[in-house]
């Protein structure tokens, strides 16, 4: 078994280097650790202007005048645009629902709203220029939760909704409402000997990219713009873009540049339109770049979420029934809200087997800031409340809360409550035990390092807060499931051109998809896919742009298994138009070429019995094969509005946490010691990648048990903490050792059998975590972050 | 106002820059080494971290004015850095391009064929190898600066322990890897370093 | 705005001395900050980074003169015997790349309450050399904070160097923040036992408008510990008396709720932390250092 951060359990080896299962490193490494990587913010153009974005000061106002002519007669302006510079009907953006005004209009909805954009020869002139724009506002009452978005006399955040979700939602100030229900909870809930229920509260996370927002957009000759910028979906953001400028969408060219990390942060637009708009009025290219406060406007986040939750249980320990509502706080506009309603619902049971629950979830508009695609998407902020659960009652029948969570865990086969069955495997409990058996790091470290405390080791760590007084430690476990892909019957599919020819004397490979590379080691997967299946060494990733079909979100821990799967697809193609051609030159010289089953291999075509047919240059020539292809996975079902049942998810992924955590219990202090991992990845491509995603996300998950929240002001919708002095995210001496144990049970239905990993960390170690500092504790703590106040009782 | 330094070795002028910008400013927008990155702004993620005649601080928050006359050392010059103090010939460093990412740069970036090519270039200073082979390398916005970071660290103790490693690098925010890759990167480039000896 | 590049300290007075309204800039860690995010667009910054006697020290017979720029590293690595509140201080600043940067000047024109090196003066006992055209005065550090942000300097002084009392017992320094490295203090305290004036000194940061001194605390200390013979006898100190030392020292926070903290966790955490600092430093007076420093 692996603990020390590489797994063991992977088969390595295939017969062409570099393929698939390999640790392969990654092709942009060289770029990245030289600095001459070009991310979205380093470009840079001839002649290019700055632009800025004047956003509002407060979050709920009608905006009764706007004044620009102060702004537009500075020196070194070349264009201020509001609302009315807007060049097309369409006036709004979203991504499922068009609710996002490109500039605000009569109205803001939340903090930081944009309202005016400013183009100059430096940022410091466009910022000068936009601090003399005067916007004159009337401010309303706000929306912040449930009861004000609900009231009788509620202000409507959005009037006269048409989307194809407010015909179904109670209140229209209700983004989308996901209720599932199956058996009869309420029977059930008499046969339980025990019933536990709390109240749950989960702040409001960031994705805390390091790369800002940015990009540069250069107007075309043709009228047209190309747009290089960091995002997680070319081809979304190109359908919201296009029409805003008034262009068809072959006039608007998109390049991926370099992307500083995502996390669901990059799935709506910030600033492309923004940069597209004054390219075009200006005729300059113009570039723009948030800093880190505009940053935390410039994006959605997690939605911070209000969970209820009752779960009975025999007294043999065997869960009798579960009945929860989640109100998700949306914020001002719905981004990807009607999603996460439908993962936080669907997903609210957890991995255990529970055949009579009832369900809700919502998501609210309100004048907060807007919410919408973070790692773990509405499982996150459901496995932080039932885990919490899953402890309370295991405490409640004394029993232990590994072996409670087992004798319930979901296997391949178990009916979900939408109504699905679970068709590969689901090793819940086998994970449990994995993470169970891990050693566990020695007691109070501190002292074993030598004479003195080593503060580093301790809670508090530089700031000198404890020498080992009040130091107790504490363990907690968590498992959590989330789906993988896209859901709910979208057509989910990605799109990749793979072209083989000879060059220089050698095959080669090039790879082109519009996937957006993260930073999650996509390009480095997609060359290994073609080594393996073309049985070249040299593969080539032609940049992410439009030039190519979708390939879809970068997101809900999809890329390796659909743009992975459209990459493999079309590598087949390729391999069968190769052995075509081969069969059309030397298919008379050697009766295999009809009979044999046919592989590319080390630059040959070999048969399945290893013997070598020809080398790939000769069949190829100055011949070169050029195949771009649609692959999707299997068809998803919406879930039935009124009771949730639908086979409305393609995969489901697993990850469980052992969280080791000593906490100084007179100051509220809290050291992660250990943050043990065990993860189904059905396949892992590439361990080096899989254990990073790993670690990255359970550091993520980390943050938001003990310090990462946006603070919201109740009365104003204002945020108080948009920066990272205050927002804090963990530090290398705040992340434990993360050691993880990788399981590979292949799931038949995906491409190599591989399961998404990148978000089921993200979702167990937040609870993980909580349990283990109420089990230093003894406190209840049912929200998260956990602050000092909260340990203190202060 | 104008200002004179020396960057990689080279000497830089710039003209006509606004008494408000930093040196990280100076670099990424007026002398076409944009390695240093603008994560925050604020001293809080050291992504922009450079030395300053040898010390390593956030560029961000040193004004432009305050570097005349002075040495600079970026991520670009890294390499060649660490080759000069190998040879005990510190701070001549490398010349560095045009300015800024140029456009048609951008638009022929391609991953190249395969990562293993990467042992075999040289070009690499031991830090930057360690940290691809290591995979401490995810998204890279946080790499330039712990690599000017952990370069320092190891030029001052080659022999770090864990915990002198995570308070070296505690000013520098990494939001991908969760810091273990980073950890393995820092510890395998003073293992090879120690191989050398 | 311009920016006033003086290459010397005479020079730099008298730059101040004609733009009274000139922000100086030495390690930059504030300045650029406001810069950077827009809070600010000062008509001068002054730089003083030209001028190297400002990153010097001397230790004399009673005192070290720490030149206001001198970088926290330096303090952390050279002055640990003399200052060694201040040097624990000075490692709970930001990171090492802003350790590099900035010093207690800095500290010191700022004047915010949650300021790191405050406490940690304040407990040794300090002066702060001011010195305009017109002369140079020396600011008694319980002086100089007068309101959040604001000190006692005249628009047209900069700071010199600070003199601060070495030490002539053992000092400690606590800081609470909710991330374990490079976090702005929620509150912080320090502490420095006096033995030959036989006198506790204090220091809290962020849990007021300004940094203070648990004077009531001190009093009561300093007479319990007279009284009961302890500096002599150098036994354990009572645990009411240390109960009731950080009693009274939590009642001299006079904080706010903000972002970072409540009111209430603030009075609290700094009654646990003069209890911690003053147990630390007792049993490093009693010679028992074990367990008191803290590594790193």
């Amino acid at each position: 078994m692996g603990v020390t951060g590489n797994p063991t359990s992977i088969n390595q080896g295939t017969r062409t280097k570099g393929g698939i299962g390999e640790s392969t490193l990654r092709p942009d490494g060289i770029l990245k650790v030289t600095g001459e990587f070009a991310y979205s913010s380093d470009m840079w153009h001839e002649d290019m202007l700055w632009g800025h974005t004047l956003r509002s000061t407060v979050a709920h106002a009608e905006i009764v005048s706007i004044d620009t002519s102060e702004a537009l007669a500075t020196s070194g302006v070349y264009a201020v645009l509001t609302y009315d510079d807007l060049p097309s009907t369409v006036k709004n953006y979203g991504l499922e629902i068009q609710d996002t005004p490109v500039l605000a209009h009569g109205k803001v909805r939340h903090h930081g709203e944009p309202v005016a954009l400013v183009a100059a020869d430096h940022p410091e002139t466009a910022r000068r220029a936009a601090a003399k724009i005067r916007i004159d506002y009337r401010e309303l009452p706000v929306i912040t939760d449930e009861a004000s978005a609900t009231a009788p006399d509620a202000i409507l955040v959005h009037e006269g909704r048409d989307d194809h979700h407010a015909e179904h939602v109670p209140h229209p100030n209700i983004v989308h409402r996901q209720p599932i229900v199956r058996g009869d909870a309420d029977a059930a809930a008499a046969r339980a000997d025990v019933v536990v229920s709390g109240e749950y509260v989960f702040g409001m996370q960031d994705q805390a990219f390091l790369g800002p927002e940015s990009g540069l957009a250069v107007p075309a000759e043709d009228g047209g713009v190309d747009l290089y910028v960091a995002t997680q979906w070319l081809h979304s953001d190109l359908r919201q873009i296009a029409p805003v400028l008034g262009l068809p969408e072959d006039k608007v060219r998109m390049t991926l540049s370099g992307v500083g990390g995502a996390f669901g942060g990059r799935e709506d637009l910030s600033m492309q339109i923004h940069a597209c708009l004054l390219a075009l009025r200006t005729g300059k290219p113009v570039k723009i770049v948030y800093n880190r406060f505009e940053s935390f406007f410039g994006h959605v986040h997690r939605h911070p979420a209000k969970l209820w939750y009752e779960h009975g249980a025999t007294r043999d320990g065997k869960l009798t029934h579960m009945k929860c509502r989640i109100v998700l706080d949306g914020g001002a506009y719905a981004s990807a809200s009607p999603a996460v309603v439908g993962n936080a619902s669907s997903l609210s049971v957890g991995p255990y087997v529970i055949d009579d629950v009832d369900i809700e979830a919502i998501a609210l508009y309100t004048n907060n800031p807007p919410c919408g695609a973070m790692r773990g998407f509405g499982a996150v902020q459901a496995c932080f409340a039932y885990e919490a659960q899953m402890d309370k009652l295991a405490a409640e029948l004394g029993m232990d809360p590994v072996e409670f969570r087992q004798l319930n865990a979901m296997e391949q086969g178990t009916l979900l409550p939408t109504g699905q069955v679970v068709d590969s495997p689901a090793p819940v409990a086998e994970l449990l035990r994995r993470v169970k058996a891990m050693p566990l790091p020695p007691e109070r470290q501190w002292e074993v390092a030598g004479e003195q405390a080593d503060v580093r080791a301790l809670p508090g760590g530089l700031s000198n807060t404890t020498h080992g007084e009040g130091v107790v430690r504490g363990i907690g476990y968590a498992v959590g499931l989330k789906n993988v892909g896209f859901s709910e019957g979208f057509d989910d599919y990605s799109t990749a051109r793979v072209r083989m020819e000879v060059v220089a004397g050698e095959p080669v490979a090039t790879v082109h998809t519009a996937m957006a590379e993260v930073g999650q080691g996509g390009v480095t997967v997609h060359a290994q896919i073609a080594r393996t299946e073309l049985g070249v060494s040299q593969v080539t990733i032609h940049p992410a742009d439009t030039q190519v079909g979708s390939a879809g979100s970068t997101s809900a821990s999809r890329q390796t298994y659909v743009t992975g799967g459209a990459v493999k697809h079309s590598c087949e193609a390729v391999r069968e138009k190769v052995l075509e051609i081969g069969r059309r030159k030397f298919g008379t010289y050697h009766p295999a070429w009809a009979t044999a089953e046919l592989l590319l291999e080390g630059g040959k075509v070999v048969t399945d019995g290893g013997e070598v047919l020809a080398d790939l240059v000769d069949v190829l020539e100055d011949e070169a094969v050029d195949i771009e292809l649609e692959w999707r996975h299997r068809p998803t079902e919406a879930f039935d509005l009124r009771t949730g049942q639908g086979n409305g998810h393609v995969q489901y992924s697993f990850a469980a946490h052992r969280a080791v955590v000593e906490v100084d219990t007179e100051l509220g202090l809290v050291k992660v010691v250990e943050l043990a991992c065990a993860q189904d990845v059905g396949k892992a491509l590439n361990p080096l990648s899989v254990v990073g995603q790993i670690q990255g996300g359970t550091t993520q998950g980390l943050g938001v048990a003990v310090m990462e929240e946006i603070i919201v002001d109740p009365k104003t919708a204002k945020v108080r903490n948009p920066s990272f002095t205050d927002y804090l995210i963990p530090t290398i001496l705040d992340t434990p050792t993360v050691p993880v144990d990788v399981l590979e049970l292949a799931d038949d239905h995906a491409p190599y059998g591989l399961r998404g990993v990148g978000e089921a960390p993200t979702l167990s170690s937040t609870p993980a975590v909580l349990a283990a500092i109420r089990n230093a504790t003894g406190l209840e703590l049912n929200r998260t972050p956990v602050r000092p106040e909260h340990l203190t009782g202060t | 106002m104008r200002v004179n330094f020396t960057v990689n070795g080279r000497r830089h002028e710039a003209d006509d820059v606004w008494e408000g910008e930093s040196l990280l400013y100076v670099l990424r927008e007026r002398m076409g080494l944009p390695g240093s990155k603008n994560a925050c702004e604020q001293g809080e993620c050291g992504s922009c971290t450079v030395r300053l005649d040898g010390v390593p601080v956030c560029s961000c928050l040193v004004a432009a004015g305050q570097v005349e006359g002075r040495e600079v050392v970026t991520v670009e010059g890294l390499a060649d850095f660490a080759t000069h103090r190998a040879e005990q010939h510190p701070g001549s460093g490398c010349a560095s391009g045009a300015c800024g990412t140029a456009l048609d740069k951008a638009r022929r970036w391609e991953a190249g064929p395969s990562g293993e090519e990467s042992r075999e270039t040289g070009e690499l200073s031991p830090i930057q190898q360690a940290f691809i082979d290591a995979g401490a390398v995810q998204c890279g916005f946080c790499t330039p600066g712990l690599l000017v970071a952990a370069d320092e660290l190891l030029e001052r103790n080659p022999e770090p322990s864990d915990a002198d490693i995570r308070e070296a690098l505690s000013g520098n925010l990494c939001r991908c890897t969760g810091y273990e890759k980073i950890l393995d990167a820092v510890r395998l480039a003073a293992a090879r370093a120690e191989e050398t000896v | 705005m311009d920016f006033l590049r003086p290459a010397s300290w005479e020079e730099a007075l008298a730059a101040k001395a004609e733009h009274p309204t000139a922000v100086p800039i030495a390690g930059g860690t504030d300045v650029m900050v406001e810069i950077n995010f827009d809070h600010r667009r000062p008509e001068y910054l002054l730089d003083l980074n030209r001028i190297g006697e400002l990153t010097e020290w001397e230790v004399g017979q009673e005192n070290v003169r720490l030149g206001a720029s001198v970088p926290y590293s330096h303090i952390m690595e050279h002055l640990r015997a003399e200052l060694p509140g201040l040097a624990l201080a000075s490692h709970t600043v930001a990171s090492p790349q802003i350790r590099n940067r900035g010093g207690v000047g800095g500290n010191l024109g700022t004047a915010s309450p949650a300021g790191d090196a405050h406490p940690a003066l304040l407990a040794a006992g300090a002066e702060v050399e001011a010195e305009s055209v017109r002369g140079t005065r020396m600011i008694p550090i319980d002086a100089f904070y007068t309101g959040v942000k604001r000190n006692a300097l005249e628009p047209d002084e900069l700071i010199r160097a600070v003199h601060i009392r070495k030490a002539d017992g053992p000092q400690q320094y606590s800081k609470v923040g909710t991330r374990n490295a490079m976090v702005i203090a929620v509150c912080a305290f320090g502490l420095a036992l006096h033995p030959e004036t036989r006198t506790v000194r204090t220091g809290i940061g962020s849990a007021a408008p300004t940094p203070v001194r648990a004077k009531e605390a001190e009093e009561f200390l300093n007479a319990a510990l007279e009284e009961g013979g302890f500096w002599d006898s150098r036994t354990i100190i009572t645990p009411s008396i240390a109960k009731q030392f950080a009693a009274l020292a939590a009642g001299a926070c006079n904080p706010i709720d903000d972002v970072r903290g409540t009111a209430s966790y603030r009075r609290h955490a700094v009654g646990i932390m003069a209890r911690r600092t003053l147990g630390w430093t007792w049993e490093s007076y009693r010679g028992n250092g074990r367990s008191t420093e803290g590594a790193a």
